[in-house]
């Protein structure tokens, strides 16, 4: 239930909608929850950016987690 | 992993005493049996998961609850770890009922809004992690044909009641990362307890392992953070906000365990026209449990999923007999996929 994946913002829209860039996908998430901008890395959870990451953080665990994700999936 | 090497060998040398750590959080049990580390792990170090699954800790009688909703001819949204959780009377994956998964509650919104016709219901599970998200898009005013069955807990409480249980005999936890990526690590300094927040990379979690064995060799107890790169001290103080702005704690009853005070998260009396329970007046019974399933004590962290007689013979994730094999985040359900060679 807690995963979350880093992903990159690539563009912000109107009420509160970020479409994300999780490496793979790209993807709308809703931004409630963060203050943001384009460029940023969040931590996206149930389609929610959850928190704010720096990139460097963003690109490091991104892959890790990726790989978690799909074990959960199988 | 030549940082874990390293990190595994430091262990080895430091763990001197049996040591039970537990963590409390499925997506660090999947980690764990996907790398296999309880076997590479010292002998006298165990580790035991607690009541970390959101899933596995809805008690049946909000199962119930969520199929009386199928009843009323509601339709129902949730995700898809929920569909086969078995209720007294079937899951609402055999509902025959209007159950649709979707990834997030704002999906469900949405359905509300394109179907003004049906009533919508969010059968709203999760811990810290989650619940900000149910609080945004309450905030945001879906249409009046919406509403949640809140099943959200709460993870400090569960922790005081099982320091103050004893029966585990915990030496330390290891703190879910993205509950506290959320939260934060502050309410948990109240604990007088070797905790250490961690991440879910392999390395993450033996970091945190060290971290936690070597607090117990200090005789120390504080909150120390494995994961810096995505937990603060003071977490997400927006999403936090929002939180308490939508729901408020109270007592609630977790599966295999009893009542827990201010355990639970419930909409505030403002929010009521979008809670369920009122809307419907539906009535959440306690429901005993009479199959030879341990789940409850596997959650409580004083059993394994092995040690049940139903594990991976009556008990699989196709015919599962208890959450936790429902679960991608339930510990039979793991262990049935990966620890089958671990005794």
């Amino acid at each position: 239930m807690c995963i979350a994946m880093p992903a990159e913002v690539l563009e912000i829209k109107e009420g509160n909608i970020g479409v994300v860039d999780f490496g793979d996908l790209q993807q709308e998430v809703r931004l409630d929850l963060v203050d943001v901008k384009v460029g940023e890395f969040v931590l996206v959870h149930v389609g929610f950016a959850i928190q704010r990451l720096s990139r460097e953080e963003g690109l490091e665990t991104r892959e890790v987690f990726r790989q978690v994700y799909a074990a959960m999936e199988e | 992993m030549a940082v874990g090497k390293e990190i595994l060998d430091t262990l080895h040398a430091l763990v001197d005493r049996d040591i039970t750590l537990m963590h409390i959080c499925g997506t660090h049990e999947a980690a764990i049996a996907r790398a296999g580390l309880r076997s590479v792990l010292p002998e006298r170090l165990k580790i035991v998961m607690g009541p970390g699954c959101p899933v596995c800790i809805t008690p049946q009688g909000e199962i119930d609850a969520a199929l009386d909703l199928v009843e009323r001819d509601c339709t129902i949204a949730t995700y898809g770890d929920l569909l086969r959780v078995p209720g007294t009377k079937g899951s609402l994956e055999s509902s025959g009922g209007d159950v649709r998964v979707v990834q997030g509650i704002h999906k469900a919104a949405e359905i509300a809004r394109r179907e003004p016709d049906r009533e919508v219901v969010f059968i709203s599970v999760g811990f810290e992690t989650t619940a900000p998200t149910v609080a945004a898009t309450i905030l945001s005013r879906p249409p009046e044909n919406f509403s949640i069955l809140s099943c959200h807990r709460l993870v400090p409480p569960a922790m005081a009641w099982l320091l103050g249980q004893g029966e585990a005999s915990l030496d330390g936890f290891l703190l879910p990362g993205h509950v506290c990526a959320v939260m934060g690590y502050e309410e948990y300094e109240r604990f007088p307890v070797p905790q250490v927040v961690a991440g879910f990379e392999p390395e993450d979690i033996l970091l945190g392992l060290l971290m936690a064995v070597q607090q117990v060799r200090e005789g120390a107890h504080r909150v120390e953070n494995a994961y810096p790169r995505v937990v603060t001290r003071e977490g997400n103080v927006k999403a936090k906000r929002l939180m308490y702005e939508v729901f408020e704690p109270y007592d609630v009853e977790w599966r295999g365990f009893p009542v827990i005070p201010a355990s639970g998260l419930r909409l505030k009396p403002e929010f009521e026209g979008y809670d369920a329970q009122k809307k419907y007046d539906i009535e959440i019974r306690h429901v005993d449990k009479h199959s030879a399933c341990i789940c409850d004590k596997v959650l409580r962290g004083i059993a394994r999923p092995s040690d049940c007689k139903l594990f991976g013979k009556v008990c699989t994730p196709r015919t599962p007999v208890g959450p936790c094999m429902v679960s991608h985040e339930g510990a039979c359900k793991i262990w049935h996929l990966y620890e089958s060679r671990r005794a």
